[in-house]
């Protein structure tokens, strides 16, 4: 059986797989970001008209599984729309939507956690409210938050693994064809191997921005 | 006597509980008042309304001869542009009971970023304007330093430090010293002493007797909501009206 395995070409192999979860890893990283504190300022605007819409997708995205959402837009718009699609595309728009949601609310909980003295001194000092948004509230929310969007991140890691459900050639779904090329297990234990070091990779960086901004505390 | 502050029939509640009730007050260039009373008094919010952290219900309020409200012709405040209303908001400055300073700047950087970001004024020129402030407070060592790093009167001062560097043509302060151990006060009534020796004009709510009956022009004596009594320290402290005896008695030595 172990003879059968051609090492160097699995090896290849599941690396191109973890490129690709790295870019699927990546571009919702720094598409959901963004998109989630978007969101999160519109969550706290006190029209019903906003409120709403915002409320019922953060609903539908962290109260379904990814995994479906992810078919949904695969096989929703050739069926219903007549249009086709590009898998990888799909996973990344999947994903960013899906993680700018839980996103949203760390940002939100984070935001709301901040004193509202800050905001009144920044009022009263004539800060606008965009300023005062920008320059004072969310650098201190990022230092709040930092261990749970670290914590977010290596689930987003593991995660890119459900795009194989719709054929996005990722690690885990190189590992599972070379299980059945090679009828060996193997291929996972590599491919786990794979996921840990790309985590350490994460966790290490968070650690890093963590400890840098420990310049103050408060 | 030049007005610089006027509040007239001013009224606030909150929800059920009326905090203000039709009250009038004038202060004029280069007073310093002190505001004194029980816990729930009114004063805070009064501080506050002149700020525009709460807006009032009904009233006429007027800020270094700029209107902030004025009643329409139901007896409802109506509040003038945000133009208008950032000019005010710019002209005065408040002093917060915590401080509020920001915790992620420098104090140095605390003291010049609303000069930079608001009066647009280049960093170099806002920080020379700090740097001659902090000395004035006593603070010139801590410039690098952050808000955690600081005694609770070195963090007041750099707030005040903060207000200043906005050239306010008066300061409120909401019980300065409230916050802060005993030891401390004295470095920021100090402060407070010096500045009103330049004559700027202040309204100081405050708990600290002794300082409000030193400093003050003239001291209001608040109660649920409405002057009960105003007047030079000696008159006050020596008044026969039963509700001040009651309260200044807590505070007799």
């Amino acid at each position: 059986m172990l003879s059968a395995i051609n090492y160097s070409s699995m090896i290849t192999f599941l690396l191109d797989g973890t490129v690709k979860a790295v870019e699927l890893f990546f571009l919702t990283i720094v598409l959901s970001l963004p998109l989630g504190l978007l969101v999160a300022r519109l969550r706290m605007i006190k029209f019903k008209v906003i409120q709403l819409p915002v409320k019922f997708y953060l609903l539908i995205m962290r109260g379904t599984p990814l995994i479906l959402q992810l078919m949904f837009f695969m096989y929703f718009p050739p069926l219903v729309l007549g249009i086709g699609v590009d898998r990888f595309m799909v996973a990344v728009f999947s994903f960013t939507i899906n993680y700018a949601a839980y996103f949203a609310e760390i940002f939100r909980g984070g935001i709301e956690s901040i004193p509202v003295g800050q905001q009144e001194a920044a009022y009263v000092l004539g800060l606008s409210p965009f300023q005062t948004f920008i320059r004072i509230t969310v650098p201190q929310v990022v230092k709040r938050i930092i261990p749970t969007i670290a914590g977010e991140s290596m689930t987003l890691v593991k995660d890119t693994a459900l795009a194989s459900v719709i054929g996005v050639t990722e690690l885990f779904r190189n590992a599972g064809s070379l299980k059945a090329t090679y009828s060996s297990v193997i291929p996972f234990a590599v491919a786990a191997l794979f996921y840990l070091i790309m985590n350490s990779v994460v966790s290490a960086f968070f650690s890093q921005i963590e400890k840098k901004l420990n310049y103050y505390k408060g | 006597m030049d007005e610089i502050l006027s509040v007239s029939h001013v009224s606030k509640s909150f929800g059920e509980l009326d905090v203000l009730k039709d009250m009038s007050l004038t202060v004029s260039r280069g007073e310093v008042v002190s505001v004194i009373g029980p816990s729930g008094s009114g004063k805070s919010t009064l501080l506050r309304l002149v700020n525009q952290l709460e807006r009032a219900e009904s009233g006429n309020i007027s800020v270094c001869g700029q209107v902030l409200c004025h009643n329409d012709d139901k007896g409802r405040a109506v509040y003038s542009d945000k133009a208008t209303l950032k000019a005010i908001r710019l002209s005065i400055g408040l002093v917060f009971q915590s401080f509020h300073l920001f915790p992620h700047y420098s104090i140095l950087k605390n003291v010049t970023e609303a000069p930079v970001q608001v009066l647009k004024k280049s960093r170099e020129e806002a920080e020379d304007t700090a740097r001659v402030l902090l000395k004035k407070l006593g603070l010139s060592d801590k410039e690098s330093a952050y808000p955690y790093q600081l005694s609770g009167g070195q963090q007041q001062r750099a707030a005040i430090a903060r207000t200043l560097a906005m050239n306010p043509q008066m300061i409120f302060f909401d019980e300065p010293t409230s916050a802060l151990d005993p030891e401390l006060t004295g470095e920021v009534l100090k402060v407070i002493r010096s500045l009103a020796d330049e004559h700027m004009t202040m309204v100081v709510v405050t708990h600290e007797m002794a300082f409000a009956g030193e400093l003050s022009d003239r001291i209001i004596f608040m109660d649920q909501g409405i002057i009960i009594e105003e007047g030079t320290p000696d008159a006050v402290f020596s008044s026969e009206h039963e509700r001040t005896k009651q309260f200044l008695q807590h505070y007799s030595k």
